[in-house]
């Protein structure tokens, strides 16, 4: 069971790693946007308007690490794969340690 | 499936943050209850999992991308109820730090991804494994469980994307929220899911859940029975 997890974990890290695949992999193909998850210049260019409500609503929340890219949108692909490998392995760390936190004072039971 | 923000009316987004909220609540009692305390690094392992996975983009025809969520696995390795919890924690992550999924869309969010998505997975596999063992039906059953779990999901987020039309829309006739209705919506959803990204999503799932049952010896909490 020891070995099962530390194996999971070092899995877990060896993914962070591949991570920039999924930057990389849709670039070479041309792909945008997941389908509903357009930005407000997608949307004017493709409808040919922005709707109202969605206008006002769509930057509401200024995320500190916006599409998971430190830099700027245009920086360079291996740029690019930086952000995103220092983003899954913050991601790791946020979301396995809020759980882990949350679970600890949570769980009692032996 | 990560809707952003100003896709979804008030309408719409508030009686999801409502309605998870209440599940939510729900879950950190099972959690309580049920988990021990040497399974909680596999919860953290969960949450960081899910979260990885989501990274993984694929291109698929059309022009867009799409990627597996990662729900059905924990939901048949830790339970249903715990995948709401790592789910969840992995998509609030996500919005709050990267802006990837809306804030007044994390209602919705955890309900498509985090609540439907792990209790589909399960019953899937209960359903299609039933009281039979062996290698091979419990492949075909963790690849289904993974597959209809990411299709179901992203039809109830099709739902919420093509309703909006009918709700709001401005005096010029256009819509003020989401602009496609259901029309569009369930079939672009549909298509690139139950073609693609569920695939992608049972494969996840299935290859994870025999190499886990293979190398672990407490047994996975799909494996053990109960319908939740």
């Amino acid at each position: 069971m020891i070995a099962v997890t530390k194996k999971l974990w070092i899995g877990l890290v060896v993914l962070a790693l591949l991570a920039p695949l999924g930057l990389i992999v849709p670039s070479v193909f041309n792909a945008e946007d997941a389908w509903g998850e357009w930005g407000t210049d997608t949307l004017q260019k493709v409808l040919g308007y922005v709707p109202e409500r969605l206008k006002q609503t769509a930057d509401l929340w200024k995320a500190p690490v916006p599409d998971y890219n430190f830099g700027s949108e245009d920086a360079s692909l291996g740029a690019q794969s930086g952000s995103y490998i220092l983003s899954a392995l913050i991601g790791i760390g946020l979301a396995g340690g809020i759980v882990f936190g949350l679970a600890k004072m949570l769980v009692k039971k032996e | 499936m990560h809707i952003p923000d100003g896709y979804l009316s008030p309408q719409t987004y508030l009686p999801l943050y409502a309605v998870s909220g209440c599940v939510l609540a729900v879950a950190l009692k099972k959690v309580k209850t049920e988990v021990s305390t040497k399974e909680v690094p596999y919860l953290a392992m969960a949450a960081a999992f899910t979260f990885l996975i989501q990274m993984f983009n694929i291109p698929v025809p059309g022009g867009t991308t799409g990627h597996a969520v990662g729900a059905g696995i924990v939901a048949l390795l830790l339970g249903p109820w715990t995948a709401v919890i790592a789910v969840s924690i992995a998509l609030i992550v996500q919005a709050l730090v990267f802006g990837d999924g809306g804030i007044t869309a994390i209602g919705a969010n955890i309900f498509n991804m985090a609540i439907v998505m792990p209790f589909v997975s399960y019953w899937t596999f209960k359903a299609v494994k039933g009281k039979r063992s062996g290698k091979k039906i419990t492949n075909v059953a963790s690849f289904l469980a993974g597959y209809l779990g990411l299709c179901i999901a992203s039809l109830f987020a099709a739902v919420q994307f093509g309703i909006q039309p009918l709700i709001a829309h401005g005096a010029d006739g256009r819509p003020l929220y989401a602009p496609y209705p259901l029309s569009i919506a369930l079939p672009a959803m549909g298509i690139e899911h139950f073609l693609f990204f569920g695939i992608a999503e049972g494969l996840v799932t299935a290859l994870l859940f025999s190499y886990i049952l293979k190398h672990q010896d407490t047994p996975a909490y799909a494996m053990k029975g109960g319908i939740a």
